[in-house]
């Protein structure tokens, strides 16, 4: 790769004016994509992004890569032909609650379910923000919009839940007010072989502002989250003073010193366990709320298997022509 | 056996009564193996050089209650010495494995012709389901008729009882003893179904031993038999010299798609979901991984159509396959490929509808929703096969016109044509024409480059590849400022973008064959046809004609954009009735393109293709009128 051009966000940044309202947590998105992309080591026109409908999916047209703005719910069929066809691009699958778990949640669950190896970015806002204002897949129970006056009375869908039990081997979460976290989630989930799923808890300044202030507001992010790394205890807390234990039937929240809990009841992160059962755990944790790579699993991907297959048959196949197939068997001449 | 009968002496001494053609058709349980021993008489005829037609008729139940008037599964075959082009109307020999095949397809058998039946199925159980309050084997009900009662399943049994087989698998050879008795009626010979077998079964030698000693008493039972009248034969028929083989249509169209993309120098792609009756393109291609080939079986329709229009975008040779309620679920995508301009092919197999319909019969019934069936202004070029083999011809033709016109194309074909058979004269893909698919753009043109540049000939835009470097561009589904494929909502943009896309369409007229028509050029009767009723049309015209009637078939291939002297052949004929089996959708598109015109029609929503015998009828009357 010595040839590779030195490129800086700039060089990813495309003609077009960004029409998303102003605060949206979509610019940090793409700030941080653009920011991320000249760090993955590849070619500009190897990134593909591909997306479906809605205010995530604007996404491709501000990049300068290659791009497909597809229909609703769909991304996930258009980048898994793009990938089949050819394997050697990176490629990007741009979308949100309402666009890949309403109307694209079965295609969703089967290009994880694939483990074809796309990167799917979720923008979750927990509403529907281009058609102005219905609930989603993940807005919570209760919660007042334009199509549930009274409360929402559809219970949510977790995407960590549903990653993980659609046999996600990477599934990572990031709140929108972090660039440079994201930029390295972004990079970890372009390393990884394999469907790479990343929910970004994104705030829609117009319709549901502040969804997730109350973990993610600079104010109380430290108190509230828990930054998982691989290999490390799973503290948190201003002071890292608190922490997360197993407590033989599910995840707790505890603080170092008191009930004589210490640090060796703080159980350490382990991303690449193949078993998902404690990755499991981690989804249904609501305090502290959990962010970063809870899962990174290698397992051999979909267009991997393919190829394998394509080229032994190739070796195997005694037709090397299509005039060898038209001639075949039983023929008889006149 | 309505020809010509004239005595001939064979190889072996017998006197053989030779026949023009011959419609044979097998009945039996859906488990029964009609269809196997059905295909093993056609290929054994045409091995012989018969020319044939096939049509196999199954239920949408894969093993319906055995017995039941429902799980009846025929397949009929027509041979000949002279040129055949439908599987026949009227059955000469059918065959009926047990008392329900007997109920559901003795109509289709007019009086004096031979029936076999097994007749140890006809118990009173049997009878009993098949709705028979007596057995019609021992009333005079068809007296008429030369029945031939065999006790098929007791003979089959006591050729293979030293075998030691349970007793579903001798059940399973019956078949090959009724395929014995009627080799032996038409003096085909045994080897190249004892051959079939060996591949078949070779794995299992008792299973294979069974079925050849079952075959073969089946045989000398008619030989036998005083009761068959006599032993046929049908002569080779005078075909064009070459190399043939028998094809099915879906494989034909399989095969379409390999040629082209062989031929364009394009990976081939398959994004599908398994419907009937289209699914044996998808189990085809999936058999030929070897050539680079992907068939990516999708979660449903719309991931199949998607994922094969992010294979067009990447630059695979993309297709989907599938039938009307597939087609209905695909329509969004097909808008997107329309916008985009990206190549793609959508193969319809149609089948009876509206909604699930009827799935394993025929209908033209989607016709209008290929050309219509869209949101918005949304033209794409709809083509149609007209015969098992150039199911081949429309693949490729339909992959030709994708690629140099950077344009969705839907190829209809049907339920008839794709499971039925016929002779297939091969050509190499070295004789196909060629293809050129839309270009790539030109290094060192990336500065002025725009993804909505044109072809000035064809109108089609270039086919710039994700991975080249400095073309790099978006595309969606989103109105497109011509040139610069920006997203643009002005108004007169928008009414220039919806014209062009009409016009690049439209000007495909240029790029394919005129009309030609069958029997008269001009005169008293036009009939116009489309896609899979070709045989019986063609048929029917070619009759009419030779007996001194002034009548020419013009068979559509092209339905969008039409061929370009389609409205100099429509002048030339006094009066013009179109033929195809929905209510009337040709017709109306081409009231709406040729409104100076009356156009007359003749309709059939039966889930079964047109019979020589009602459109000879039909036509007839039409003639005498004027």
């Amino acid at each position: 790769m010595s040839d590779l051009p030195n490129y800086t966000f700039k060089d990813f940044a495309s003609d077009q004016e960004v029409r998303w309202c102003p605060g949206c947590g979509d610019y940090v998105i793409l700030r941080a994509m653009q920011k991320a992309l000249p760090m993955m080591g590849r070619r500009r026109e190897d990134f593909v992004f591909v997306s479906g409908i809605g205010c995530s999916s604007r996404f491709p047209y501000y990049m300068n890569t290659y791009g497909f703005h597809g229909i609703h719910g769909r991304a996930p069929g258009i980048a898994t032909g793009v990938k089949l066809a050819n394997p050697k691009l990176s490629v990007w699958v741009i979308t949100g609650d309402g666009d890949g778990l309403a109307i694209g949640g079965n295609h969703m669950i089967h290009a994880i379910r694939r483990n074809i190896d796309l990167n799917i970015i979720l923008f979750n806002n927990k509403i529907y923000g281009l058609t102005k204002g219905q609930f989603s897949p993940t807005s919570d129970i209760g919660q007042k919009t334009k199509s549930s006056p009274y409360g929402n009375t559809q219970p949510p869908f977790n995407f960590g839940e549903l990653a993980l039990g659609s046999a996600g081997q990477f599934y990572a979460r990031v709140p929108d007010n972090n660039p440079n976290d994201m930029a390295d989630i972004f990079v970890e989930a372009e390393k990884h072989k394999g469907t790479s799923v990343v929910e970004v808890l994104q705030n829609c300044v117009i319709f549901n502002d502040g969804a997730f202030d109350n973990v993610v507001d600079k104010s109380v992010r430290e108190d509230m989250l828990l930054y998982l790394k691989h290999g490390e205890k799973m503290l948190f807390g201003k002071e890292k003073n608190k922490g997360v234990r197993f407590n033989g039937r599910q995840l707790e929240a505890v603080t170092l010193g008191e009930n004589g809990i210490t640090e060796a009841d703080i159980i350490v992160h382990d991303a690449y366990d193949p078993n998902p059962s404690m990755h499991f755990m981690l989804t249904q944790l609501q305090y502290p709320l959990p962010v970063g790579i809870f899962r990174c699993v290698e397992m051999p991907s979909y267009e991997e298997r393919v190829d394998v297959q394509v080229n032994a048959s190739k070796q195997r196949s005694k037709f090397k022509t299509v005039d060898d197939v038209l001639f075949s068997g039983e023929t008889y001449t006149v | 056996m309505s020809n010509d009968e004239k005595t001939v002496v064979g190889a072996s001494d017998t006197a053989k009564i030779k026949l023009d053609h011959v419609v044979i058709r097998f009945a039996g349980d859906s488990g029964d193996g009609m269809q196997l021993t059905g295909s093993q008489f056609s290929d054994t005829s045409a091995m012989l050089g018969n020319d044939i037609a096939t049509f196999p008729n199954y239920p949408a139940e894969i093993r319906a209650p055995e017995g039941s008037i429902y799980g009846v599964s025929g397949f009929q075959v027509h041979i000949g010495e002279v040129e055949i082009s439908t599987p026949g109307d009227d059955v000469d020999v059918l065959v009926a494995m047990n008392p329900a095949a007997l109920k559901t397809n003795f109509n289709a058998v007019q009086q004096g012709k031979t029936i076999i039946v097994d007749s140890d199925e006809f118990t009173s159980k049997n009878l009993a389901k098949a709705g028979y309050d007596r057995n019609p084997l021992e009333d005079d009900s068809m007296g008429s008729y030369v029945i031939i009662k065999a006790p098929i399943t007791q003979l089959s049994r006591e050729a293979i009882k030293d075998i030691g087989l349970d007793n579903n698998s001798i059940n399973r050879t019956r078949n090959m003893f009724a395929l014995g008795m009627v080799f032996w009626m038409f003096s085909r010979p045994l080897d190249y179904t004892i051959k079939f077998l060996e591949k078949k079964f070779g794995h299992k030698p008792n299973i294979f031993e069974a079925n050849v000693r079952v075959l073969k008493a089946g045989y000398h039972y008619a030989e036998t038999l005083e009761l068959l009248p006599s032993a046929f034969t049908v002569l080779p028929a005078k075909m064009t010299e070459g190399t043939y083989r028998i094809i099915m249509g879906n494989m034909a169209t399989a095969w379409g798609f390999l040629a082209a993309a062989e031929k364009s120098g394009k990976q081939l792609f398959l994004g599908s979901y398994p419907i009937t009756p289209a699914s044996d393109i998808l189990h085809e291609l999936s058999a030929h991984q070897h050539f680079g080939v992907v068939t990516f079986q999708a979660e449903d329709e719309i991931a199949g159509i998607c994922s094969a229009i992010g294979a067009s975008f990447a630059g695979d040779l993309a297709i989907t396959t599938t039938s009307g309620p597939g087609l209905a679920l695909k329509s969004e995508a097909i808008g997107l490929a329309v916008m985009t301009e990206l190549p793609l092919v959508i193969v319809n197999v149609q089948r009876g509808g509206p909604s699930t319909g009827l799935p394993t019969k025929t209908e033209q019934a989607d016709l209008l929703q290929a050309m219509y069936g869209r949101n918005g202004e949304s033209p794409v070029i709809v083509i149609a096969a007209s015969t098992p083999a150039n199911c081949f011809d429309f693949a490729y033709e339909a992959s030709r016109l994708a690629m140099e016109h950077m344009t969705p194309v839907i190829l209809l074909t049907d339920g008839y044509i794709a499971n039925g058979s016929a002779p297939w004269r091969i050509r190499s893909v070295n004789d196909m024409q060629a293809i050129k698919p839309a270009a790539a753009p030109a290094p060192g043109t990336e500065a002025d480059w725009m993804p909505y540049l044109r072809d000035p000939e064809t109108l089609a835009r270039q086919w710039a590849l994700p991975g080249t470097a400095g073309f790099e561009h978006r595309i969606g589904g989103l109105e497109k400022e011509d040139f610069t494929g920006h997203i643009c909502y002005e108004p007169d943009n928008h009414e220039h973008m919806v014209k062009r896309r009409a016009e690049k369409v439209q000007r495909v007229e240029n790029f394919i064959p005129e009309l030609q028509l069958d029997g008269a050029e001009s005169g008293d009767l036009l009939v116009i046809g489309w896609g899979g009723t070709y045989g019986s049309l063609h048929v029917a015209v070619k009759s009419l004609h030779e007996t001194g009637h002034s009548i020419g078939l013009a068979h559509f291939n092209y339905m969008n954009p039409m061929p370009r002297n389609t409205r100099e052949v429509l002048s030339r004929f006094k009066k013009i009735v179109v033929c195809e089996l929905n209510l009337g959708q040709f017709a109306t598109l081409l009231r709406s393109k040729f409104p100076e015109f009356q156009f007359m029609q003749y309709n059939k929503v039966q889930g079964l293709p047109f019979t020589v015998l009602e459109l000879n009828e039909h036509l007839g009357a039409l003639l005498q009128k004027s």
